[in-house]
């Protein structure tokens, strides 16, 4: 793939958005790329929790401090997150961010088309809770990052960066 | 024994007048009635969130004090928090839970483990720097000065029953307006 996407980019664009806060859980597509730099920087705190709907109350409360913050987690967490982005993401339209590794996901597949259930169903639940999001797949995908983070601390709204992959992975 | 919630919720707000709360459930509806202010974080919307907003705001917030008044069964869901909020340790978070053993607001019902959970042993175990249990209202009122001046995270678990009954009103706790007053009154406080 030319202009394949890398940790670095994404990080770079967090930094430009003023993320302080990185709350996660890894996930093994973006375990290596982004996490373990992430746990190095010294740009972002790293918050460690143990299940993902915690993190999406966390973010909620920085919010309030406006504090910038990025929930960093496998699908698999989203989907077992629902209720508490659907309070704090719908309801109350906190800006929450959220970047998702879309783990399993087939090779040159687009989300929607993969045979994995969990994976397939992740755009059509975030279009259900009109929810934005955007699927970084090349480098030049992450360029957008900063303005969309910015825009949805502006307008109070939650956000999504789902991630197939990096590299050739993608 | 235990003590009347509302009870110990009057003394918690003698020695906690002015600062940031995070309140579940009946606690909150109780806590409305005995300490209105706009400084009361109603909005944690899921059930067992309550732990995890009140570490969001400690995090965020490090000069400010932040009180959660979680509830059993609130607590049971989101029992991971525990250790999130040892592991890191907030100086400013004192994590208070009203154990009356039953989902109150959910046709009182009881939790699991209402006679053997305890609390501030998985506290302790989970990176808390003390946790306590009162079932007496005079020894809570003795200790709570002590408690609230050691540094964080501490947890209490407050075997209480319901006492005085208050509104159970949904639409403050969901309301933009509280919401927005809460975010007003944290940003005039930090300017102070």
């Amino acid at each position: 793939m030319t202009d394949p996407l890398s940790g670095e980019q994404i990080l770079a664009g967090l930094a430009q958005a003023e993320i302080e806060f990185v709350v996660a859980l890894p996930d093994i597509v973006t375990c290596d790329e982004l996490l373990w730099p992430i746990e190095r920087s010294q740009s972002f705190r790293l918050v460690n929790v143990c299940k993902e709907d915690e993190g999406v109350s966390i973010c909620a409360g920085m919010s309030y401090a406006e504090k910038r913050a990025l929930l960093l987690m496998q699908h698999t967490g989203f989907l077992d997150s629902i209720n508490a982005i659907r309070v704090m993401g719908m309801d109350y339209q906190l800006p929450v961010v959220m970047m998702i590794g879309l783990q399993g996901i087939e090779k040159n597949c687009a989300p929607t088309d993969s045979k994995q259930n969990g994976v397939r169903i992740v755009e059509p639940i975030l279009d259900a809770m009109s929810i934005p999001y955007h699927v970084l797949i090349r480098g030049r995908d992450a360029v957008g990052i900063p303005e969309a983070i910015n825009e949805a601390y502006t307008a109070s709204h939650p956000l999504v960066f789902l991630i197939p992959g990096f590299g050739d992975d993608a | 024994m235990t003590m009347k919630r509302d009870q110990a919720l009057r003394v918690l707000s003698q020695h906690y007048p002015d600062g940031i709360v995070v309140p579940v459930y009946q606690s909150a509806f109780d806590w409305m009635g005995i300490r209105p202010h706009a400084l009361n974080y109603l909005c944690t919307g899921a059930m067992g969130q309550g732990s995890s907003h009140a570490l969001g705001l400690a995090l965020a917030c490090p000069t400010e004090s932040v009180v959660v008044l979680d509830g059993d069964g609130s607590l049971l869901m989101n029992l991971g928090s525990l250790v999130t909020i040892g592991n890191q340790s907030p100086r400013n978070l004192w994590h208070f839970v009203c154990q009356n053993g039953m989902y109150e607001v959910n046709g009182e019902f009881p939790v699991p483990g209402k006679n053997t959970v305890d609390f501030t042993s998985m506290a302790v175990a989970a990176g808390y720097k003390e946790a306590h249990t009162f079932s007496d209202l005079n020894d809570f009122s003795c200790a709570l000065p002590s408690i609230l001046a050691t540094p964080g995270p501490l947890f209490v678990a407050l075997q209480v029953e319901a006492g005085a009954p208050f509104p159970r009103n949904y639409q403050e706790i969901h309301s933009a307006q509280s919401r927005a007053a809460f975010k007003a009154a944290l940003a005039a406080r930090r300017r102070r």
